[in-house]
């Protein structure tokens, strides 16, 4: 039996099995103890697992994800939670040049086990420094893999495969999804290599991830209405792109429009959009679209942010541009 | 470039929508002279430039509403060449190449369907792969009317064999005085004016056909109604399958020339697929030639209402007695395939014995056109 469970309740009971499945796994960040997570994904376990695998760091990113990486390194199995992406540029360095790296580095003897998690992305009036969605730069970074659940299923199975992967793992959890439900089955096993048809359709292939999902699907909802068909393609996995679930989609709709909360100039829309043309070009029955943010730092006044962001209305209205008078 | 911008015309007034033009590019503009009407909140009002030039172009469309002070016209001053060179290459790369998607382009590939000739339903009126597959639907529809004939054949044959107590007769008839005869006539023509055999043959039935009336014409509703004029059917194999068996009209009355001419334009046309309506619904009678096929005799299958076709196969030279010594003679074999119901197996050889008598003396082919044309 399938159960309802929130994105963040999900998210939760992962942390908690993995903590129960493995002694070496641990959790560390900022107020993810006495605190119970800044997005309360973490409350109650410090109580129920101690300081020693609960551990609050000090506010310094380049601290305690390079710890984190020496914990690796160690033998262990660290979760590092960073509040969110927007802090996560401070520790750039042990991500990039450290975790990332050491396996070619070392000429494969080391490898970095860690699992590093981060809210991201825009839409709760927090203001520019706390609304950037950069998975596209981390996607960017060979020896990294780049997850992004966007369901309760996926924020309840993916951390159990991240942890099994010797190298290091980026998980992005958009902050607008904590509250979302989402049925989860009982014995949750999921890949972290394939993308995902969320909703199938004939007449466009809408390719996003994370965050968006939901105004993607809201947005097939609104082109069923006017008789027009959309697939939704949930990408899941950034790094290494599903290149083959994106092409058997837009090989059969012809049509693909690419929503992405990033923006626009070099986005992950736009590597997307690159490996489409590059591998069904003579598929395509339109000129390939996006829809990402505007290429402004994210307003604070409401109305503001709501314009600057990728919402339905946008990308119905962008699919109604690739079809002209088509079906 | 002088740029003709909306002018405030009134002080409360911010914005503007254009009616009309008066104006076009090309024109010589006078200071002072009215180019167009715009619509304040207030009312219409004409409004005049004060430049002198000629109008580059008109950059708002009748209908337009516009904030004052943009930018509605470009004139050039006296004197100035426009610079086209910026906008031309954009313009004329749009001109040159249609947009048509590329998934449209490789399946007219595929299809064989020229995009030049598809309209385009997609994004800026581009051609899509639906467009292109709509087009080739269009376009094969040649498949669809052959199988359309086929089953046409296959009803028309059906019930021939349902309907006609078909009877068969055969008669092997010399053709020495006929091909000679042909070989004089054609000695000193140009080839455009030539008589082929078959020709020939098809006024022989026609005048055979007068002896016994009661092979020409239809059997409609348990009786046989004879047809006074003679339209011979003429059966033509198409080069994409099947075949049709439009009618030569009064071949009776026809001198050969006419009928010569006329037979190869029905050719012609049944093989293009442009054959008219009457021409399809008239024969009394058909008339078969496989002896191009190299068969010695074909035994046809009647077109109701027909009640009768007549069969050739090939001119074929072999021994035959003549005057009591074996001779070398060019033959012909033709057949009846008659209507019992119109007539009977005698009237049929009467038919045949005509025919072959009237072959034998070819002279009176053409010499019965001269006559009744005279009449």
């Amino acid at each position: 039996m399938p159960r309802r469970l929130s994105y963040r309740e999900a998210l939760r009971e992962a942390l908690r099995e993995a903590l129960l499945a493995d002694p070496r796994v641990f959790l560390m960040g900022e107020d993810v103890g006495r605190y119970g997570g800044t997005y309360a994904v973490s409350k109650g376990l410090l109580e129920e697992f101690g300081p020693e695998r609960i551990r609050d760091t000090p506010l310094s990113e380049l601290g305690f994800v390079g710890a984190g990486v020496g914990a690796a390194l160690g033998g262990m199995r660290p979760i590092v939670e960073i509040m969110t992406v927007n802090f996560s540029l401070l520790a750039l360095d042990p991500i990039v040049n450290t975790a990332a790296m050491l396996r070619h580095m070392s000429g494969g003897q080391f490898s970095v086990p860690i699992v590093i998690r981060m809210a991201t992305g825009a839409g709760r009036q927090v203001a520019a420094q706390h609304s950037n969605s950069f998975e596209g730069w981390y996607a960017h970074v060979p020896g990294l893999r780049v997850l992004s659940p966007a369901t309760a299923e996926d924020a309840r199975g993916m951390l159990a495969a991240a942890l099994a992967d010797p190298d290091p793992v980026l998980i992005f959890e958009h902050a607008q999804l904590y509250n979302l439900e989402g049925d989860v089955p009982d014995h949750t096993v999921v890949d972290t290599c394939s993308a995902r048809v969320r909703l199938a359709g004939t007449d466009v292939s809408l390719i996003t991830f994370g965050g968006c999902l939901p105004k993607a699907i809201q947005a097939a909802e609104q082109l069923a209405m006017l008789g027009i068909s959309a697939e939704v393609i949930d990408l899941r996995v950034l790094r290494p792109l599903d290149d083959a679930t994106v092409m058997t989609s837009v090989r059969k709709c012809r049509r693909a429009v690419v929503i992405d909360e990033g923006w626009r100039t070099g986005s992950l829309a736009a590597e997307v959009m690159a490996r489409i043309s590059e591998q069904a070009f003579f598929d395509l029955d339109a000129p390939l679209a996006r829809v990402c943010s505007e290429e402004v730092p994210i307003p604070y006044a409401r109305h503001m942010e709501e314009a600057a962001l990728p919402q339905a209305s946008k990308i119905v209205a962008a699919v109604q541009a690739l079809l002209g008078s088509a079906p | 470039m002088i740029e003709f911008k909306l002018p405030s015309l009134g002080a409360d007034m911010d914005e503007g929508t254009l009616l009309t033009w008066h104006v076009k590019p090309g024109d010589t503009l006078k200071r002072g002279q009215v180019v167009a009407v715009v619509d304040t909140s207030k009312a219409a009002v004409d409004v005049d430039i004060w430049h002198e030039g000629v109008l580059h172009e008109l950059l708002v469309h009748p209908g337009e509403k516009v904030p004052v002070g943009t930018v509605l016209a470009r004139l050039l001053e006296p004197g100035e060449v426009a610079a086209t060179a910026v906008d031309a290459p954009a313009i004329a790369a749009h001109a040159s190449r249609r947009a048509v998607s590329p998934s449209a382009r490789r399946r007219a590939k595929e299809l064989g369907v020229n995009v030049e000739s598809v309209k385009g339903s997609g994004a800026q009126g581009a051609v899509t792969l639906a467009d292109i597959e709509a087009a080739a639907h269009a376009t094969t529809a040649t498949p669809d009317r052959q199988t359309e004939m086929r089953k046409a054949i296959a009803a028309a044959m059906s019930r021939s064999k349902r309907e006609i107590p078909h009877y068969y007769l055969a008669e092997t008839i010399p053709m020495a005085n006929a091909l000679d005869w042909l070989q004089q006539h054609n000695k000193d023509r140009p080839i455009t004016e030539r008589l082929l055999p078959a020709v020939l043959l098809l006024k022989a039935v026609a005048l055979a056909l007068q002896r016994t009336p009661e092979l020409n014409g239809f059997f409609r509703e348990g009786q046989f109604m004879p047809s006074a004029a003679v339209h011979t059917g003429v059966a033509i194999s198409l080069r994409g399958g099947g075949l049709v068996a439009p009618a030569l009209h009064d071949v009776d009355n026809k001198p050969l020339p006419l009928l010569m001419q006329e037979l190869a334009d029905l050719v012609k046309r049944a093989r293009a697929g442009s054959l008219r309506s009457s021409e399809m619904s008239d024969p009394t009678l058909t008339v078969t030639n496989l002896g191009d096929q190299g068969v010695e005799s074909v035994f046809g299958v009647i077109y109701p209402p027909q009640v009768a076709l007549v069969g050739f196969g090939s001119l074929t030279t072999r021994p035959w007695v003549v005057d009591g010594k074996v001779r070398a003679q060019p033959l012909l074999c033709a057949s009846l395939a008659a209507d019992h119901r119109a007539s009977d197996g005698h009237r049929g050889a009467l038919f045949l014995a005509e025919l072959r008598d009237v072959l034998q003396r070819p002279e009176s082919l053409d010499a019965t056109a001269t006559q009744a044309s005279v009449q």
